[in-house]
């Protein structure tokens, strides 16, 4: 890089096109380096997930997704992330409705605190919930004596998910709903409108496209979980294995065909992730563009 | 630490006798608020305080051996150093990334930028076994390697590829929107009294980028060191080598050294508290100088 930008020095006097870019070759060199670098450590990473799950041909390919084990694991991602995203919906819209709407003290920490699973490791989130919910942990004797799991089950899957992803539905919403202001809302107030009404008719519709981002981020983020899954699961075949655990089992019996199929199944989840995050980036910028035309033309 | 300081909040106020809360028309401030803050402390606070707790446990000395010991020590210099080498990596190449993005019109452009968010969409241990298929000596590019006897996968060098990968899109994310609002005038200006392009770019465009790049450097190292699923296929897990500090957790818990794991756990945590605030603190700076 210092290299690269050293030579714009050189040739800037050949500069033709203007004060505000670079020269033809520099340009050039520069968007080279960037697409060898995303297709070394993106692409090439994508693309050896499929290799290697046909490696052994397709039939081997839809054994490992089908047979009971991946079948199960299929199930149990899905019934985590059908759990995890609805709760950190609703917490979502809180949070955001109270720090965007209104001015208090603490707020400022309280942000920060939202954010605080992002930086924390997720081995850190499998534990904590060890600590309360484990046969050593807090509740440990009397949930054993109730005879109630939720290490080594479900319950504790979903909570180490929830954790995972509890910032991500808030940190889409505070900034959009900051941006949009109160007014429209202290509007539909003052003209009668009730509490809810107001939230379905007016918050809801102006911030559909965001909330619907914060969902796909988080439901990505909650199907893919590893670290924290792999603590509170105790990885109990047609149990408590998620898809990525199953993964990781099955790639440590050397089974790395089968491996790679179920991996390349989070892949094709990654990739229409990424397509819609694609389409509503599109959809929102082009409904703003649209009401930017329509306040110039009034 | 956490949970304590929001609930001395409403007592701090009193004192104060300010409202702490500005009136509004608008409804629903206690009960959204109350709920979550009741969500947020009883499934992240309370359990991460636990934690603390936990470790406490132990008698003092225990405790200073545990987070101190050989093999945690090089564990943290592990974790730490190669979150540290993939967080520059990824500033670099992360600010040419955005730049492109920003700045160049190429054919692909709109995947191009979509496919930077790979890393966020991908589940770790996908990524992890895939770049260990990848630079295992017999991998795609592992193979080039161990012609020079040199190995990627299961050492220190695997560890950090795999933390470059899951923190590229902190450092573009963080710097493209700030790229792009930045003024063209300002650079025209310095343009028409005589500076040169680099010299527009070091002392223009490189000064308003610097809180966004510090903020997306931070963001990615903060990241890294709590990484796991990416790293456990590609480091090979030995001890004083290629553990990382996540791993070590792990076995301790494994072993049922419930405290030890709290112990280190809290180390972790500490650290990326630390690391949470500096990350705000940078933000805050960058919305000042952008005027947002």
């Amino acid at each position: 890089m210092a290299g690269v930008i050293s030579n714009l020095h050189s040739t800037s006097a050949k500069r033709v096109q203007g004060a505000t870019t670079e020269a033809r070759w520099i340009r050039y060199t520069l968007i080279s380096i960037a697409l060898v670098f995303l297709a070394l450590f993106l692409i090439m990473p994508l693309v050896v997930v499929f290799v290697e799950a046909f490696s052994k041909g397709a039939e081997v390919y839809f054994a490992a997704i089908t047979e009971p084990a991946a079948a199960h694991a299929i199930k149990l991602t899905l019934t985590a992330a059908a759990i995890a995203v609805p709760l950190n919906v609703i917490f979502g819209l809180a949070a955001s409705w109270a720090i965007a709407k209104f001015q208090f003290r603490g707020k400022q920490l309280a942000i920060t605190l939202i954010d605080l699973p992002f930086a924390v490791s997720p081995v850190i989130a499998g534990l904590i919930y060890m600590l309360i919910f484990g046969a050593q942990g807090l509740f440990g004797h009397w949930l054993m004596d109730h005879e109630v799991r939720i290490m080594f089950a479900v319950p504790g899957i979903v909570l180490a998910t929830v954790f995972i992803t509890f910032p991500f539905i808030a940190r889409e919403l505070i900034p959009l709903m900051q941006e949009q202001g109160k007014e429209q809302e202290e509007a539909a107030i003052t003209l009668g409108a009730s509490g809810w009404k107001m939230f379905f008719r007016v918050t809801l519709p102006s911030i559909k496209w965001g909330l619907l981002y914060g969902i796909i981020l988080c439901n990505a983020r909650a199907m893919g979980e590893f670290g924290a899954g792999s603590v509170v699961s105790g990885k109990i075949r047609e149990k408590t294995n998620t898809m990525p655990l199953h993964i990781e089992i099955l790639y440590n019996e050397y089974q790395f065909a089968a491996a790679f199929a179920v991996a390349s199944l989070l892949a094709l989840l990654a990739l229409v992730t990424l397509v819609l995050k694609s389409a509503l980036e599109w959809q929102a910028a082009r409904e703003h563009e649209l009401a930017v035309r329509t306040a110039q033309a009034q | 630490m956490s949970v304590s300081t929001v609930k001395e909040l409403p007592a701090k106020v009193a004192r104060k006798k300010e409202p702490w809360v500005q009136k509004s028309v608008l409804p629903g401030f206690g009960l959204s608020l109350g709920f979550a803050t009741l969500y947020a402390s009883l499934l992240v606070f309370i359990p991460l305080a636990m934690l603390v707790v936990k470790s406490f446990e132990l008698p003092l000395d225990e405790l200073w051996n545990v987070i101190t010991n050989r093999r945690a020590l090089a564990s943290y210099r592990l974790t730490f150093g190669t979150s540290l080498i993939a967080a520059t990596v990824n500033l670099f190449f992360g600010l040419i990334v955005a730049w492109v993005l920003v700045r160049y019109s190429f054919p692909g452009k709109r995947i191009v930028d979509a496919v930077v968010d790979l890393p966020f969409a991908l589940p770790t241990a996908v990524a992890g076994i895939a770049l260990t298929a990848i630079y295992a000596p017999s991998g795609w590019v592992g193979q080039w390697f161990a012609l020079l006897d040199i190995k990627i996968a299961y050492t220190w060098i695997g560890v950090t590829i795999a933390l470059t990968f899951i923190g590229l899109p902190f450092v573009v994310r963080t710097v493209q929107p700030v790229l792009a609002d930045l003024e063209t005038e300002v650079e025209e200006a310095a343009a028409s009294l005589g500076a040169n392009r680099w010299q527009t770019f070091k002392y223009i465009i490189l000064p308003a980028l610097l809180p966004s790049l510090l903020t997306g450097f931070a963001l990615s190292f903060a990241r890294a060191i709590g990484e796991y699923g990416s790293v456990v296929f590609i480091s090979g897990n030995m001890p004083y080598k290629t553990e990382i500090t996540p791993l070590l957790i792990m076995t301790k818990l494994e072993q049922f050294d419930y405290a030890g794991a709290a112990a280190l756990g809290s180390v972790m945590l500490l650290f990326s508290f630390v690391l949470l605030l500096l990350i705000n603190l940078l933000q805050h700076w960058s919305h000042k100088r952008t005027g947002g």
